[in-house]
């Protein structure tokens, strides 16, 4: 039999990893209030599920988008031709409103130089094939999400450089951080062709601050290096500090009409802020005209259906319904926020202060038999089929320290939340209250290890695609 | 004086700097030359006609009653029940309803004599997305997959630009109807291993575009052969399948296999798409039919990159389940197809113009070789540019579809109205005529 290409039987495809055990869990054991309330509760999935009524209402009130009509005439035809990877021009336009409003207005954005993707995923890998290609090498922030091993580096051949963020200064980045990854590239000879950031932050849900995206300019300005900013949860920012685009820096700084404006390119999807991640709606904004010819031909492997954009171009295009939107949808994040900070609070569980996202980073270093990632493990293991939680380890999105936990809050109902927390209560209660000895976590931890063979393993993904970002 | 070393644009990649997005050819150029002149029977009726695009638009009024008659497939009903399920549906595994729908929608196709297994299809954003997807899975850059002549331009990008595979062709000419022959495959191959180059699959279009005609059985048969003998894959892409003028000549390697029990068949993919078809290019809506688990296993997993919209999925799934509706838009939109076919065959014919005998498609294969000045490429671009300046038709020189043999020109037939092809037939004759006058 003819062989297979590299591609695939090596695994940056990542779905080989211990983490997967979660979901397959989760799957034989779903949570159902009234079919199996004793089922596994769904926290490591970043989906938005707290606004669909605002757009189930504006279907309602708009029936003839859905319906291939426009002005009352049908455009079924003209949809079902237009397959130009210019994109649909009104959809175009309304993104870029909404993307601005998202910002506040600060910014405008220019029509020329967006290229439509099915989702974020593919922009993210269609940027990656413009700017770099084998032994190259583009620089995270860790801790980040764990589909960028897959979505950065499965066929495009370029590596991934951890920037090292700690919980001592609460994960932010720093020059000496930087300058330490952009040296560890150096030493494994790869060349490093840029940054790519999370703003606001996958997993940690917060949001960078200007100190941070000067950092990155002038580190960037300085390496003559590309920066890409992964701005996909922009519009969950739902408390301040207020989100500061890569965008609004260069603008403050006059540094639009420079070289290095062209070396900045931004990454957005409706995945997550609209909840519409079937909808496969992503995009790519660079200042690079190259970049921008080079994407959007690339975009003919991913093109965005024009059924879908025609729908949302209607959407995006009511400017009544966008800010409604947007207000609505940030007080509804916001509120899930604290009830999920509150329902650790009673656990004795603290976590990251955020201000946007769709998820907590979650701070359960002192559950831990010992500071490692084999305890962080246990613990998760211990979660998922005692607790009855899947929630997402930290080593998973290669975090430096072990202990940490990503938890979702958006895409469950309040009474499920509540119950998580319950949960999570009960079990804290058992492994502290009780004056536990060390030694019998340690026992504990030994009956675990024998019981449950894995490798710990830094490429995680898990079988049900998504970007379970 | 030292020669200056261009660098590419401050670092970015060697593959958005190439060329082998393809974009520069004549292909892609007439196309320009229609957008700047498009014909338009009122208000520009001495305009370009387009019939470089092999679009199907003859059944657009058969999907439009169903849409009418079924709301639901498009619109998630009143107060949207559904839509916030589907709106989160973004499993690669694809809505089972639609696979479904899918599986038997190819199987009709050909009428029922394969069966396809939904769990063996995965979907793609479009077939160029499935396409090139199968190279990623079959090939390593450097690698080669083997081409009949003439081919679809796009496959230039499609199959090359992103992956680093290189494309060998297998060269066919008019001596025997462009049909491939073992010789034919064995010289491409030899040329293959001449450059270094190691072989991982040979891809075939059948119907095959821009022939207009399916491929033999015994040909099919030789070149399931071909691939077992080199221990390399096969890849059909069947994209026209369902615009064939007869359901009985289209035989599908799909056909090939289950006469022989499924025996090698871990080395076959299918691709195929509702964009040529069911005329929804737009759409996006491809797929990867593979008989080998760990092609579809890793394909379904790379899809992650180009998945259909969850919107559009569920539209399709309605559409293609409603066994009232797909059976009688194969059949109609097969007798319309046909119709235009021997509307332009008889046209081109008064004129003087002979054509391929095709049998399926959306295009007809012309040979204009006796109207060369000389047997050559450049030769036939003159001719081309003059067909496309003076008698205002864009259609594609066999030269864009790597063609062998200079002068055959690839004309679509379904992307405009009647009315417009008795135009472009009428400027064709009009054209012959001044010729052999001169």
């Amino acid at each position: 039999m003819g062989l297979l290409s590299r591609k695939v039987t090596c695994n940056s495809h990542g779905q080989d990893s211990s983490y997967f055990l979660g979901w397959l869990e989760y799957e034989k054991n779903p949570y159902d209030e009234v079919k199996n309330p004793r089922g596994i509760i769904q926290m490591g999935l970043a989906e938005n599920q707290l606004s669909f009524d605002l757009l189930e209402s504006w279907l309602d009130k708009n029936p003839d988008v859905a319906g291939f009509k426009r002005d009352g005439q049908s455009i079924f035809k003209e949809l079902a031709l237009f397959q130009d990877y210019h994109g649909f021009p009104a959809f175009k336009k309304a993104l870029l409103d909404f993307m601005a409003e998202i910002r506040g207005n600060k910014v405008t954005f220019d029509p020329n130089r967006i290229v439509l993707t099915a989702g974020a995923t593919s922009a993210n890998e269609t940027l990656m094939f413009c700017l770099a290609e084998q032994g190259d090498a583009f620089l995270l922030p860790t801790p980040y999400y764990p589909g960028f091993d897959r979505d950065l580096r499965w066929r495009t051949g370029v590596e991934i450089v951890p920037i090292k963020c700690t919980s001592s200064n609460r994960f932010k980045i720093t020059a000496s951080a930087l300058e330490d990854a952009y040296q560890r590239a150096q030493r494994k000879n790869l060349r490093v062709k840029g940054v790519l950031v999370t703003n606001p932050s996958n997993p940690l849900g917060t949001t960078m601050t200007r100190e941070e995206l000067d950092l990155l300019v002038n580190f960037i300005t300085d390496k003559e290096i590309h920066l890409i900013s992964d701005e996909i949860y922009s519009g969950t920012v739902f408390s301040s500090p207020a989100f500061v685009s890569i965008m609004e820096v260069f603008k403050d700084q006059n540094l639009e009409k420079t070289e290095i404006w062209e070396r900045v390119h931004i990454v957005y999807s409706l995945s997550k802020d609209l909840g519409l991640p079937g909808f496969r709606v992503g995009a790519i904004y660079s200042n690079d005209p190259i970049v921008v010819a080079a994407a959007t031909k690339m975009s003919s492997f991913g093109l965005v259906s024009s059924q879908t954009q025609y729908l949302l171009s209607a959407m995006l295009s009511d400017k009544k319904f966008t800010k409604e939107y947007i207000a609505k949808n940030h007080k509804r994040l916001r509120k899930r926020r604290s009830m999920l900070v509150a329902g650790l609070e009673k656990a004795g569980i603290d976590c990251l202060e955020s201000n946007a996202g769709l998820f907590c980073w979650v701070d359960m270093r002192h559950l831990l038999s010992s500071d490692t990632f084999e305890a962080e493990m246990e613990l998760w293991k211990r979660i998922v089929y005692d607790v009855k939680l899947n929630i997402s380890p930290g080593s998973s999105c290669h975090c430096t320290e072990p202990g940490w936990f990503r938890v979702c809050f958006a895409n469950m109902s309040e009474d499920t939340l509540k119950l998580a927390m319950q949960r999570l209560k009960s079990f804290v209660g058992s492994i502290t209250g009780n004056d536990r000895s060390h030694q019998e976590l340690k026992n504990s931890r030994r009956k675990f290890s024998s019981k449950w063979v894995f490798r710990l393993s830094f490429q995680s993904f898990h079988d049900r695609e998504q970007d379970e970002r | 004086m030292a020669i200056e070393i261009e660098k590419p644009s401050v670092g970015l990649s060697k593959v958005a700097v190439s060329d082998t997005h393809g974009e520069d050819s004549p292909y892609f150029a007439g196309w320009k030359a229609y957008d700047e002149n498009p014909y338009n029977e009122s208000s520009n009726p001495s305009g370009v006609i387009q019939m470089g695009l092999a679009e199907n638009q003859v059944s657009f009024d058969l999907l439009e009653k169903y849409l009418e008659e079924h709301s639901e497939a498009s619109s998630w009903g009143k107060g949207a029940p559904g839509f916030r399920e589907n709106a989160l549906f973004q499993d690669y595994h694809g809505l089972k309803s639609f696979r479904q729908a899918m599986a038997n929608f190819m199987g009709q196709i050909r009428g029922g004599r394969a069966k396809f297994d939904p769990d063996r299809i995965v979907l793609t954003a479009g077939a160029t997305a499935a396409n090139e997807l199968l190279t990623f899975i079959l090939a390593d850059p450097g690698d080669a997959l083997l081409v009949p002549t003439p081919y679809y331009p796009g496959f230039d990008r499609d199959l090359r630009w992103r992956t680093g595979v290189k494309i060998v062709p297998i060269h066919c000419d008019s001596s025997n109807n462009f049909q491939v022959t073992p010789e034919a495959m064995e010289t491409a191959y030899q040329c293959a291993e001449s450059m270094n180059l190691k072989v991982r699959g040979i891809l075939i279009t059948n119907p095959s575009n821009p022939l207009g005609a399916t491929i033999q059985r015994s040909v099919l048969e030789q070149i399931l052969d071909f691939a077992v003998n080199k221990n390399i894959h096969l890849v059909s892409d069947e994209i026209y399948s369902g615009s064939t003028f007869s359901s009985s000549e289209f035989i599908s390697i799909a056909e090939i296999l289950e006469n022989r029990s499924y025996r090698d068949s871990e080395r076959v993919h299918i691709v195929y798409s509702l964009s040529k078809d069911l005329g929804l290019p737009g759409f996006r809506v491809g797929t990867i039919y593979s008989y080998n688990d760990k092609v579809v296993c890793t394909a379904r997993r790379m899809s992650s990159f180009t998945l259909i919209s969850s919107q559009t999925q569920h539209l399709l799934a309605c559409m293609l389940s409603n066994k009232e509706f797909s059976e009688n838009y194969i059949k109609t939109n097969r007798e319309r197809l046909t119709k235009r076919y021997d509307m332009i065959i008889k046209g081109l014919k008064n004129a003087g113009i002979e054509c391929l005998k095709g049998n399926a498609g959306l295009f007809c294969w012309m040979n204009l070789s006796p109207l060369l000045e000389e047997p050559t490429r450049e030769s036939e671009l003159e001719l081309w540019k003059t067909i496309l300046n003076e008698v205002r038709l864009n259609i594609s020189p066999g030269s864009s579809c790597h063609c062998s043999g200079p002068g055959w020109f690839r004309v679509c037939f379904a992307n405009i109205s009647e009315q417009t092809l008795e135009i472009a037939l009428e400027r064709i004759h009009k054209f012959m005529e001044q010729r052999r006058r001169n």
